[in-house]
């Protein structure tokens, strides 16, 4: 007993329960988080939740300059049925003048069918336009009224506090009239 | 002090087993407490008794509450309509928080003006401002329950505030949702959130006390207890002032209750919540606007961070900046009373709070106050410039640079004289 009393660091024993309790804190903050674990993932959308993942519209019912909103994943899609002028609007667009330089080409399929998930990329608010008579912001596209972004007829944001454009979902068309979403 | 001696057996069976007798003479009935304290003292004691109501009207409504994102409105309506009471349970419930708001900001601003977050009431004040976080987010949770317009798109737009942060944000916030919106999973964790919450306040309550207990309140003149004759046993004497003075806080709460009871309310929050449509007017709830203000006057880029991030810094940075003032402040005195040059500073602060929460209420391009070529947006930027820069250069430099009035050599000393006027 004398022994570990007055030795220093050249003890053997020292050493070894250094390390045991180096080793006893290390297990213990591994198992500790490895046990909150299964709390925190419990909080991550669930398996019925991640299923709901996809949805199909048929398009044959929107005439051309206007749009529909579809629940996707809990959030509305717009659907936006373009007319000529809207197109040639949103690619001549230079992009130099853009927040988010994205070309139109790259955030559609098929040009005259625009599909924006419609969720302000700010805050999350849904941005007006998409029924006929709301204001559609300074760029014929979408105009959000919490906090003021106008989107393009791109869905690209143009002005106002949104960081990004208006997120583009995955989607395919499965005929020329029918888009499943997700 | 001594402990004292019971004479009932009962009580000193008890007491000699678990001192609960002995703890609350020696809090109350012993605690030497200034006698100087003015009705700016009331406010602690009233926070405390809203949050007491608060916690018994909660438990009530659970009863007949569903936490169901189909159902929550409904069952909201029914409270209203077919419980017994469930009208007065819900009314004090929502009033309540804003009656806490009212009673915990003047309860700050209280001691921000009398300094009370000086040595050595730091830990004292740091655990304040922890209720403060505490509260709001109850408070935010608590608003999404009824699961109407406000409450959807309030709980949308400040859990987006966490998208802000680079490469963790987006899984974040659909962490924070349980799903890819806010739907009946968000509704259930801010439930069950907002039930735990309140409890987490009690117990920073009792932390709160037992610091304050420890260092002793603070005072107007803010010169501490120096002999007996500077205090008098908190029972008695504030007793009944904490009574009288919650008899007039009822008074105005009870007002709110029964003739506005939706005074500080949204019309908006009774539709029910429509994931399809935002309303044309966000507001959060008053309590919140300063914060709001704050926020949205931040439009611009800085070192590379976009605007929504810096936004959402500039929020939080507005409360964190609270616990580190005891060292902002560079002056010696306490008590804004001796301080001539950062009185004033202080009336400027409490008027930029109110222009803040001005700001948070209206759009950011309309005029601010009618007048034609000043924005709100503009406005807001300004008062949250100073908002800052009261904590971060006034407070350092008119520490430094003012000359304060001569202290009063004790509190009785100050009190003989006529107290104020001293």
């Amino acid at each position: 007993m004398s022994q570990t009393a007055q030795s220093s660091g050249e003890n053997p024993d020292e050493n070894r329960r250094d390390f045991l309790t180096l080793a006893t804190t290390a297990v213990g903050v591994v198992g500790t988080g490895m046990a909150l674990w299964p709390f925190v993932d419990s909080m991550n959308p669930s398996k019925d939740v991640l299923a709901l993942a996809s949805v199909e519209v048929n398009l044959s019912n929107i005439p051309v300059g206007q749009a529909i909103k579809v629940m996707w994943r809990g959030k509305p899609v717009f659907i936006r049925h373009r007319t000529e002028r809207e197109i040639k609007e949103a690619e001549d667009v230079a992009l130099n003048q853009l927040v988010d330089p994205e070309t139109d080409d790259a955030r559609v399929k098929k040009k005259e069918w625009l599909i924006v998930v419609g969720v302000c990329t700010h805050l999350g608010c849904i941005p007006m336009g998409t029924a006929t008579g709301e204001p559609r912001g300074d760029f014929d596209g979408w105009y959000c009224p919490c906090h003021g972004s106008h989107y393009d007829s791109s869905g690209r944001i143009r002005k106002g506090p949104a960081p990004r454009n208006l997120v583009v979902p995955t989607y395919t068309f499965l005929t020329d009239t029918s888009v499943k979403i997700g | 002090m001594s402990a004292p001696v019971w004479n009932n057996k009962v009580v000193k069976w008890v007491d000699d087993r678990l001192p609960v007798f002995s703890m609350l003479h020696h809090s109350a009935y012993e605690y030497p407490t200034p006698k100087n304290l003015s009705y700016m003292w009331n406010f602690g004691s009233l926070a405390g008794l809203v949050l007491v109501t608060m916690i018994l009207t909660g438990i009530f409504l659970v009863m007949n509450y569903t936490p169901h994102a189909d159902m929550a409105f409904d069952s909201v309506e029914r409270i209203m309509r077919d419980v017994n009471y469930g009208w007065l349970i819900r009314y004090l419930h929502m009033n309540g928080a804003s009656m806490f708001f009212i009673a915990v900001y003047i309860h700050i601003f209280r001691g921000l003006y009398y300094g009370s977050y000086k040595a050595p009431r730091e830990v004292l004040w740091w655990i304040g401002i922890l209720i403060l976080l505490a509260m709001m987010a109850t408070a935010f949770m608590g608003y999404v329950l009824p699961w109407g317009q406000m409450s959807f798109w309030g709980a949308t737009v400040i859990t987006n505030l966490f998208s802000a942060f680079p490469v963790i944000g987006d899984p974040l916030v659909t962490w924070l949702w349980g799903g890819f919106s806010v739907g009946n999973p968000t509704l259930n964790r801010f439930f069950s959130l907002h039930y735990l919450l309140p409890f987490v306040i009690l117990g920073l309550v009792v932390l709160h006390v037992w610091a304050l207990h420890t260092v002793r309140s603070n005072n107007p003149t803010g010169v501490e207890i120096k002999t007996p004759q500077d205090s008098i046993p908190f029972h008695p004497y504030y007793t009944i002032k904490d009574l009288f003075g919650m008899g007039v806080f009822l008074i105005i709460y009870l007002y709110f209750v029964f003739f506005a009871p939706n005074f500080f309310g949204e019309p908006d929050n009774y539709i029910m919540a429509n994931p399809l449509s935002t309303p044309a007017h966000i507001v959060p709830e008053w309590y919140f606007l300063p914060f709001y203000a704050i926020l949205r006057s931040i439009d611009f880029e800085f070192l590379g961070m976009p605007a929504k991030l810096l936004g959402v810094l500039a929020m939080f940075a507005a409360i964190i900046v609270l616990f580190v003032i005891p060292w902002l402040d560079t002056s010696k005195v306490r008590s804004s009373r001796f301080r001539p040059v950062y009185k004033w500073f202080f009336v400027v602060l409490i008027i930029d709070c109110f222009v803040l929460g001005y700001c948070g209420a209206k759009a950011p391009s309309d005029p601010f106050m009618g007048l034609h070529g000043l924005q709100v947006i503009t406005v807001g930027q300004l008062a949250t410039l100073y908002y800052f820069l009261h904590f971060l250069v006034v407070m350092p430099v008119v520490g430094k640079m003012e000359r304060p009035k001569p202290l009063p050599a004790s509190i009785s000393e100050s009190v003989l004289k006529g107290g104020a006027n001293a």
